[in-house]
């Protein structure tokens, strides 16, 4: 285990490790917000020169691609920092194939496409809505299974509690609330 | 010689807690209320030694004794003084010693608000907590001591720094509320497997363990909701419930609770269900620790994978097979095989509770086969699947549905059998209201949505029939204030769902954003917003660096409007790890929050970023509502039928009933 | 019967625990097992005027090991490598992945090379296309281009006795 120095982040690149280092928590690769590359060098009091200020321009060139990229990353995870959507995590893997699926939208296909291009290369893994198929099966009608389960436990008790007698109130009950009764009025007094 | 100090009380502890767990049971079993009596002081004596041990491990921390390797790895000298002390539980050791503490903490106050239970129960309640606090006590000494030394050489010059993810306030707050809840669980848990080892598993049983219960709840509730919303703004992204193995950790627990506290009124009013509420209370507790072992041994890949190690996971699955297989086996083995309580009919609020117990399960049985089945199908060597946010949000919204339904119906209904026709008079006009709402509220905004009609319909629902419950039992006379607690806590807690799924189904259909570029003096419509950049400025921490960012936003989507208020987000790179965070930056408020977090910059001069802006409409009702989960839980729990001083003696026949 | 259920369910659950205790979740297996190795052709680190691509090797058992200069973990695997090529069990291409900053030919100079090429993947592309998560990664292809093994991480003895001399032994 190489222990992290101080002025690791100094380097052009943080040092990519393959495996979880450091502190606890997130692995080094992940970094929470994205690295900064630049800003070291660079943290100056911005000065403001709003002569050239302007509408904001929209991160992706063609907002309908960056709108469909986005939707379909939701539902991609992150290969590096796996409990990241690939639309969300700021892994430099994620930011790669955020571009391909970019170049290939624009370049014309469609989504099912670029899901294929991405499962051919790193499996059913990078889905997070796994297909449906014989190995999923059990995964997307289990909900549905388990509510017919409790509807038929239902059913049953129903059935056997009205074929109950209808006892009134036993007495094991009026001794016990005879009981409680008398600690109130126990508790009253004091 | 503080950390030795803490180590020595540790074992100290664990001595205590085998006494704890062996002479009382030993006693109850005997009828030797001499063994029976070493129950309290050995509770409370462990309760004292753990938190020593605690009180040591936060003495480290403060003082920043790097000699510590839990302090080496989790602190660092620049950290401001309240996260050093949060850093306590930072660490897996840490969580896991304030897991013991509150164990603790728990046994020992069940040990002190149990004089009016019988001996050989309370004896074997607490009994029952040793047993479990003798496996975590184990687990910390043998495979996680928090106390271990780097000396001489090893010994680090300063601390590798706590996770900046850590470094929050919510850290202070919400690991300790979702322990109480957790742990709380062994209380309800232990009073069941009494129940079953004494063969009184009877009415005043329920009584007796269902304030701990929905206290336990009341916290897990809180402590989830404040989970959710330390992610929702530290995280950065905007979101507030990722279905990440942790989370489902957590949330599992708290339906099989919810799921209990409904049951368990059924057994303390009809004496019916007892066998059902007994498993629902093993179930919870069992999912607690379950949780526990699904974080910690790294069988799922979860954000909050601590470092795994085959020694911890082997150790607790080891424990989870002796207490959960060990309380299961003797569920099948003395559960009342006999049908309990009375008669009910189809529509009757019995039946309505068992419909919201078995809706509940099947939710937390959906949550818990979306969480394992990727490990199932890796066991089986069938390959490696992801089930993600997109599977839980489509499978799990279905499935709870109904429960919330039911939710409007149940208060209502009369036990043992209710009327139907009845029950559509009272309550026709609540339901024509909310379909009408649920239909007609999405065409007014973004047009048909059956999402957001669903979400609609529920909540206005819940919430009018929650004022018909109010109106029906004013309706002859009385006043609000003379009502029951546990009638306010109940209807609090309800209200609350509708504030939540009002809150959810606005948020998740309604919100809008937009990812721009921002040269200094950019500006960028969204929801009636203008959000101007006014560039970033370096910003000194006390452990960090950062760029904070000016952004100010005003009233219209085009410049020129009036000046709302000013957000600051930040990006912050730690000194210790070199780890960049995102501040995001919010304006909260009753019906909305703006939301603006700093993506890359894109230039060396820092005046040009991406910048992240999210409006999200109601989305703190979602955390607004939990809080109404919590306080109507408290309230309920503080019933004053729950405070009357059942005698010592408890009633002899029922002792002989469920043997 | 029914009773039990609840203690039968648990069971089956902690043997698939226990089983998930000697798994990796994180470890993806590589969907090219058994498939073509992905065809390439990149310039080569400090001979840009030629290139290398898979087809050259047909014929020979060989090791794609994917790395960077800026890789913490390839440092550690380095060594290991290096005794690999003193002995050459097998012919190892090692992929320089997104070398940005341009150092792999300075840092082979200076370290010394375990490579018989070093093809320079600077878009990252290539190593997309076979399913790179992060550097290091090693691959096994057989005599007919064919991947037969993936390891992530870096490879050090143990490994290399356990996972790739079998392997190769019946791939010879």
């Amino acid at each position: 285990m190489t222990t992290p120095t101080l002025t690791s982040f100094a380097a052009d690149e943080a040092p990519t490790l393959r495996y979880p280092q450091g502190g606890e928590g997130l692995p080094w690769g992940c970094p929470a917000g994205g690295l900064m590359k630049s800003l070291l060098f660079s943290l100056l009091i911005a000065l403001n020169t709003s002569v050239w200020a302007g509408e904001a321009a929209p991160v992706g060139e063609d907002p309908a691609i960056e709108q469909r990229m986005v939707k379909l990353a939701e539902e991609l995870r992150c290969l590096v920092c796996q409990n990241e959507s690939l639309a969300g995590s700021h892994a430099e893997l994620a930011e790669d194939l955020r571009k391909e699926i970019r170049v290939q939208m624009k370049a014309g296909k469609n989504d099912k496409e670029v899901i294929e291009y991405l499962t051919t290369r790193y499996g059913d893994f990078v889905l997070y809505r796994p297909p449906f198929k014989p190995l999923t099966y059990i995964l997307w009608l289990g909900p549905l299974l388990f509510l017919g389960l409790g509807g038929g436990i239902w059913y049953v008790t129903l059935q056997k509690r009205r074929a109950l007698k209808d006892t009134p109130v036993d007495e094991k009950q009026l001794d016990e609330a005879s009981k409680l009764l008398a600690a109130q009025l126990l508790d009253e007094k004091r | 010689m503080i950390p030795e100090l803490g180590h020595f009380a540790l074992i100290v502890a664990l001595l205590l807690a085998l006494t704890q767990a062996t002479l009382p049971l030993i006693g109850a079993q005997r009828g030797n209320l001499t063994l029976m009596a070493v129950a309290r002081p050995a509770a409370q004596g462990q309760f004292v030694f753990v938190a020593i041990a605690f009180g040591c491990l936060a003495w480290s921390f403060l003082h920043n004794d790097f000699s510590v390797e839990n302090v080496a790895r989790n602190s660092f000298s620049q950290l401001p003084e309240i996260y050093r002390f949060t850093a306590t539980w930072g660490s897996h050791e840490g969580s896991m010693l304030l897991w013991a503490l509150i164990l603790a903490f728990w046994t020992t106050a069940v040990s002190v608000f149990s004089r009016h239970l019988p001996d050989d129960m309370v004896a074997r309640v607490i009994g029952i907590m040793g047993l479990v606090s003798t496996g975590f006590l184990a687990f910390l000494l043998t495979t996680s001591n928090p106390f271990l030394r780097l000396l001489g050489d090893a010994m680090p010059a300063d601390g590798r720094d706590m996770n900046p993810l850590l470094q929050d306030p919510g850290m202070v707050i919400h690991p300790p509320m979702l322990y109480m809840g957790y742990v709380g669980f062994s209380v309800a848990f232990a009073f069941a497997i009494a129940a079953l080892l004494s063969g009184r598993l009877d009415a005043a049983w329920a009584r007796w363990s269902r304030p701990w219960t929905t206290v336990a709840w009341a916290f897990l509730s809180a402590g989830i909701a404040l989970g959710s919303w330390w992610a929702y703004y530290e995280l950065g992204w905007g979101g507030w419930w990722f279905w990440d193995p942790t989370e489902n950790a957590s949330f599992m627990p708290w339906l099989a609770g919810t799921a209990l506290i409904h049951s368990l009124a059924v057994t303390e009013k009809r004496g019916a269900f007892k066998a059902w509420t007994v498993l629902l209370a093993l179930t919870a507790f069992s999912l607690s620790l379950l949780g526990t072992f699904l974080v910690r041994s790294g069988v799922l890949s979860s954000v909050h994978a601590f470092a795994t190690d085959p020694a911890r996971g082997a150790f607790i699955l080891g424990f989870l097979a002796v207490v959960i297989g060990g309380s299961l086996a003797l569920f099948a083995w003395r559960a009342p095989k006999m049908l309990t309580g009375g008669r009910f009919n189809w529509f009757s609020r019995e039946a309505l509770l068992l419909s919201n117990n078995v809706v509940l399960l099947a939710a937390l049985g959906t949550v818990l086969l979306g969480t394992l089945y990727p490990l199932l199908i890796d066991a089986l060597g069938m390959g490696k699947i992801s089930v993600g946010p997109p599977y839980f949000n489509a499978v799990f919204v279905p499935v709870i549905a109904p429960a919330l339904f039911l939710m409007g119906i149940g208060p209502l209904a009369r036990w043992k059998e209710a009327s139907l026709p009845d029950m559509v008079a009272r309550l026709k006009w609540a339901l024509a209201i909310s379909l009408a709402t649920g239909l007609l509220l999405p065409l007014t905004l973004k047009g048909f949505n059956a999402w957001a009609s669903l979400g609609f319909s529920l909540s206005v629902w819940i919430a009018l029939t929650v004022l018909i419950g109010f109106r029906e039992r004013l309706k002859n006379g009385g006043r609000l204030a003379a009502l029951p607690r546990a009638f306010w806590g109940m209807q609090l807690a309800h209200f609350g769902m509708a504030l939540g799924v009002a809150g959810i189904t606005l948020v998740a259909n309604y919100q809008t954003e937009r990812d721009v570029r921002m040269n200094v003096g950019d500006h960028a419509g969204l929801a009636g917003y203008t959000f101007t950049f006014r560039g970033t400025t370096d910003h000194v921490g006390p452990n960090y660096r950062a760029a904070r960012g000016t952004i100010e936003v005003s009233e219209g989507e085009k410049p020129g409007g009036k000046k709302l208020f000013v957000l600051h987000p930040e990006k912050r790179i730690y000194n210790a790890s070199g780890m960049a965070m995102t501040e995001a930056a919010i304006d909260p408020n009753f019906f909305r929050d703006v939301y603006v977090a700093l993506g890359e910059p894109l230039n060396d001069q820092a005046t040009t970023w991406v910048v992240r802006i999210f409006h999200k409409p109601f989305i703190n009702w979602l955390w607004i509502g939990a809080l109404f989960l919590a306080v109507g839980g408290f309230l309920a729990a503080s019933d004053r039928r729950y405070r009357i001083a059942v005698q010592a003696t408890a009633p002899s026949n029922a002792a002989a009933q469920g043997a | 019967m029914k009773r039990w259920l609840p203690l039968i369910i648990f069971a089956v659950l902690v043997g698939f625990f226990a089983k998930g205790l000697f798994l990796n979740p994180r470890e993806v297996p590589s969907p090219f097992i058994g498939k073509a190795a992905p065809a390439f052709t990149l310039p080569m680190v400090g001979q840009a005027d030629k290139t290398f691509s898979p087809a050259d090797m047909k014929g020979k058992v060989w090791l794609l090991n994917v790395w960077a200069p800026w890789c913490v973990s390839c440092r550690q695997e380095h060594g290991v490598l290096m005794a690999l090529a003193q002995s050459q069990p097998v012919p190892i291409v090692g992929l320089n992945w997104k070398d940005k900053a341009r150092e792999a030919e300075q840092l082979l100079a200076q370290a010394g090379s375990p490579y018989l090429a070093v093809p320079d993947d600077l878009s990252g592309k290539t190593g997309i296309d076979y399913g790179v998560t992060g550097t290091p990664e090693t691959y096994v292809i057989d005599k007919a281009g064919i991947v037969r093994m993936k390891h992530v991480g870096p490879i050090d003895e143990k490994v290399w006795k356990e996972k790739f001399e079998p392997k190769l032994k019946e791939l010879n």
